[in-house]
């Protein structure tokens, strides 16, 4: 426990749950002045629910928050920020229409007279944007800048409110080397005046860059505090990523068994399939039985690769056969008649139906198969729910609720339904796991390789590099858009595998 | 030195609504005679000035993102509720016009309110508003009423003269008031600001601490109180109230605004610009009177086309918006360096 004089922050025995998941269990936080602090874990860790909490976003259950000594409970964002806690995330939280000057005061502008005093508010902008050594147009709509620099106009808003804790989630994501550098700058000096800043980001190199202590949680548990210095990476990401030894064994056990099994012949075959600025072309291959996973980081042409297979991109190279049949028409529409089936990445946005029953949701993409003119009856619709309900466990009281009240792994589930529910011969699963507890995850996994059991072909996507190893028999690493490599048997090691993904 | 003679790109929209009411001007003043007496221009005015006031009210309905569609009937029940209650009711005008105008702002507030406290869309609590306000002048008389008060038509004959033969009626001097009062509020005040933050980003605005749900419901209190006002100004020009009047008025005061380089989804837009829209409305209609073959429903058509072609305007300027921005961002990924890319690399 660190000494509470020195801390600008301390919160202690936080917890939270959410229906059906305990988001945070017993976390302790806390953040020194003039500190920068990352805060680490998984997707899924608890990292956004724990800032939620201190920002008033959402109120934890159990344990206490003190700042400067004082006990505290932000109602809102907007009383946190009074507080002087405040958060600037990935997406721009200001108004593009107008000028930098206005959204940096816009609320708290200079008056004279009653009128707004435009000289004043502008000198005030520059002054603020001087502090982080920024020199723009503040007259100038926001808009008309680079992200990077609205970033930085979002960071000077939250600074004019005089902040003491500054809260950066995600800030570099979508900004170059030269902007994060920039970045950097602006927190460093930052740190200098004595403000506390919590950085999170899922870049390792930045974080040993920036920061000097780090927080590490893991399934809404805190794995524990440490000095950056003191902290070897590798420790780190076995910290962030944990095992429970048991269930991976089975697991490694039970895919040697399923690999046994995979068909000679290929089911689906892609020669030089490519797509101009999506996906560099590429050679592909994928077996009755098997699991091909893909790996690689979040924009290396994942998902790019599985909607080219899918149909849902056309390509404008290579050829792709199916079933020893050359594909021609590419629509999602053929491939679902071919036998396949898609779960998408997001499935808030492109999979659940969160207004529609389970029943509904997962009939849906049966029906649409079928035609909508042949109408699956409710008694039919039942027992094909009923029956995906049981063998996929959706905790679920009945086959009428409605998906959304459902937990994020169940929802996962649902929409694993709905394309079982079609009987496909081959499955892509874009991220199936993400955002969803580890006792689901390894389920969802066992379920993947189960149906490789069966004969499906599956393609196995996923951003958790050990989670990709754990469940594929074969994995083809993309780097930069383009197909790497490609890796089976004994060659499946993660230290390889980032190391082809750092391209050393 | 060159760059401050540079004319910021948002500007854009606003200058090529002026500069086509230049052109039509010169258009009108260089082909008939009789268009270059200085009275047909403050004609414009007059025979706009309510018009003018209402479309200034939906500027900032519109810059806000929202639309109203109550404005015609509303302007049509003031005129009929001053008829009747200073003929019927024999009230003196100076009681019944803070009267109407209260009546107006009431209205408008309800509906602000409805908006914002139920989360309707806009559309249909105005459309309601409407059918209210067009019902409700003919639950007071079928029938138009003449207003004989001697108040009103003093106001009506009172002239501000100008130079050589011209003038202004008092409507004009409202309507000037008007516009002082809106580019005030559009530019000096928090409520001004303010709506064109909720324009620009709701969501953000919300974020940012603005008052947001204060702002949106005193955005359609202020359109309800400029038709009110746009309504008395209404019954001064006419002497009279009646249900029908101004059908269909609302869509004219949005084409005005749209025309004037207002966005429809909001958070761009001037109220200098509004005034031009109508201006370029009355022009046609005035130029289409000087050429004498043409039927007047043509200022519809031509109105009409207007309307469209500066939409297209608008959706073009985005998109050329979004292609610099996106061009912005394959520059920046072709000079991207690996430092925040290398996650999860080993030490070496």
């Amino acid at each position: 426990m660190p000494n509470t004089n020195d801390s600008l922050l301390l919160m202690q025995g936080i917890c939270k749950n959410f229906p059906g998941v305990q988001a945070l269990l017993d976390v302790d936080f806390s953040l020194r002045r003039g500190e920068i602090h990352a805060l680490m874990g998984e997707n899924g860790a608890g990292k956004s629910t724990l800032i939620k909490v201190l920002t008033g976003v959402e109120r934890q259950n159990s344990g206490k928050i003190l700042l400067d000594g004082k006990e505290i409970l932000a109602k809102s964002p907007l009383h946190a920020q009074e507080l002087g806690i405040s958060t600037v995330f990935q997406e721009i939280n200001l108004c593009p229409n107008l000028s930098v000057a206005e959204n940096i005061l816009i609320g708290r502008e200079p008056k004279k007279f009653g009128s707004i005093n435009w000289t004043q508010l502008k000198h005030q902008a520059r002054q603020i944007l001087d502090r982080l050594d920024i020199d723009i147009d503040v007259t100038q709509s926001l808009g008309m800048y680079p992200v990077a620099l609205q970033q930085m106009v979002a960071i000077a808003r939250a600074l004019e409110i005089s902040s003491k804790i500054l809260i950066l989630d995600e800030p570099t994501s979508s900004l170059d080397a030269r902007e994060t550098e920039k970045l950097f700058d602006v927190m460093r000096k930052l740190k200098g005046e004595g403000l506390g800043i919590i950085f999170i980001t899922h870049f390792l190199d930045q974080v040993y860059q920036i920061s000097d202590r780090m927080t590490v949680l893991r399934n809404g548990r805190l794995v524990g505090t440490y000095d950056t210095a003191e902290l070897p990476r590798m420790d780190l990401v076995s910290k962030m990523i944990g095992r429970s030894l048991d269930e991976l064994e089975d697991m490694t056990r039970f895919k040697h068994e399923t690999g046994k099994r995979i068909a000679q012949e290929p089911l689906l075959e892609a020669h030089q399939l490519g797509r101009t600025g999506s996906i560099q072309p590429f050679d592909l291959e994928l077996h009755a039985g098997e699991v091909l996973g893909f790996a690689g980081l979040l924009g290396a042409g994942r998902t790019e690769t599985a909607n080219l297979l899918f149909g849902v991109d056309s390509p404008d190279h290579g050829t792709m056969t199916f079933d020893g049949q050359e594909v021609k028409k590419f629509s999602p529409l053929n491939s679902i008649h071919r036998g396949m089936a898609y779960c998408p990445e997001d499935r808030k946005a492109d999979g659940i139906v969160g207004d529609l029953t389970v029943r509904e949701n997962i009939v849906l993409a049966l029906q649409a198969s079928q035609g909508w003119f042949k109408f699956l009856s409710p008694k039919k619709q039942t027992e094909i729910a009923d029956k995906y309900i049981k063998l996929l466990n959706i905790a679920t009281p009945n086959a009428d609720q409605l998906v959304k009240n459902l937990s994020g792994g169940n929802q996962q589930k649902v929409i694993l339904a709905r394309w079982l529910a079609t009987n496909p011969q081959t499955l892509i699963l874009d991220e199936p796991t993400r955002g969803i507890d580890v006792g689901a995850k390894t389920e969802i996994q066992k379920l993947v390789l189960e149906l490789a059991e069966e004969g499906k072909a599956c393609i196995f996507i996923s951003s958790e590099l050990e989670e990709v190893l754990r469940t594929s028999h074969r994995v083809m690493v993309l780097r930069d858009r383009e197909v790497v490599a490609e890796l089976a048997g004994g060659e499946l090691e993660e230290k390889k595998i980032m190391q082809i993904i750092a391209g050393s | 030195m060159m760059e401050k003679f540079k004319i910021d790109r948002k500007f854009w929209p606003l200058l090529v609504t002026i500069g086509l009411f230049l052109l039509l001007y010169a258009y009108g003043f260089f082909s008939y005679r009789g268009f270059s007496n200085p009275q047909v221009f403050f004609n414009l005015f007059i025979d706009n000035a309510f018009l003018l006031i209402t479309s200034i009210g939906m500027t900032f309905v519109i810059l806000s993102g929202g639309i109203d569609l109550s404005i015609g009937a509303v302007i049509a029940f003031t005129t009929v509720l001053s008829a009747y209650l200073s003929e019927d009711w024999g009230l003196h005008p100076l009681v019944v016009i803070p009267m109407v105008l209260l009546v107006g702002t009431l209205l408008g507030a309800v509906m602000g309110s409805i908006i914002q406290f139920f989360k309707v869309q806009p559309f249909i609590v105005t459309l309601a508003g409407m059918f209210f306000a067009r019902g409700m002048c003919f639950v007071i008389s079928t029938d138009a009423i003449t207003i004989s008060h001697p108040f009103y038509r003093t106001l009506s004959l009172f002239r501000i003269p100008l130079f050589g033969k011209t003038f202004i009626p008092i409507n004009v001097v409202i309507f000037l008031v008007v516009l002082a009062a809106a580019i005030y509020l559009a530019h000096f005040t928090r409520f001004g600001r303010t709506v064109y933050a909720i324009g620009g980003n709701e969501q953000s605005a919300l974020l940012m601490g603005l008052p947001v749900a204060r702002t949106k419901v005193l955005v359609y209190t202020l359109n309800g109180f400029c038709s009110a006002l746009a309504g008395v100004v209404f019954s001064v020009y006419m002497l009279s109230g009646y249900g029908l009047y101004t059908n269909g008025l609302e869509l004219d005061a949005i084409a005005s605004v749209v025309i004037g380089g207002t966005q429809l989804t909001g958070g761009v837009g001037y109220v200098a610009g509004t005034v031009f829209g109508v201006l370029i409305q009355g022009l046609i209609q005035t130029t289409i009177m000087f050429q004498g073959t043409l039927n007047s429903w043509w200022t519809k058509i031509v109105v009409g086309l207007l309307t469209l072609l500066f939409i297209m305007m608008q959706s073009a300027f985005a998109s050329a918006r979004r292609t610099r921005l996106a061009a912005k961002s394959i520059d920046k990924s072709a000079d991207r360096l690996p430092v925040g890319e290398t996650e999860l690399v080993p030490d070496a």
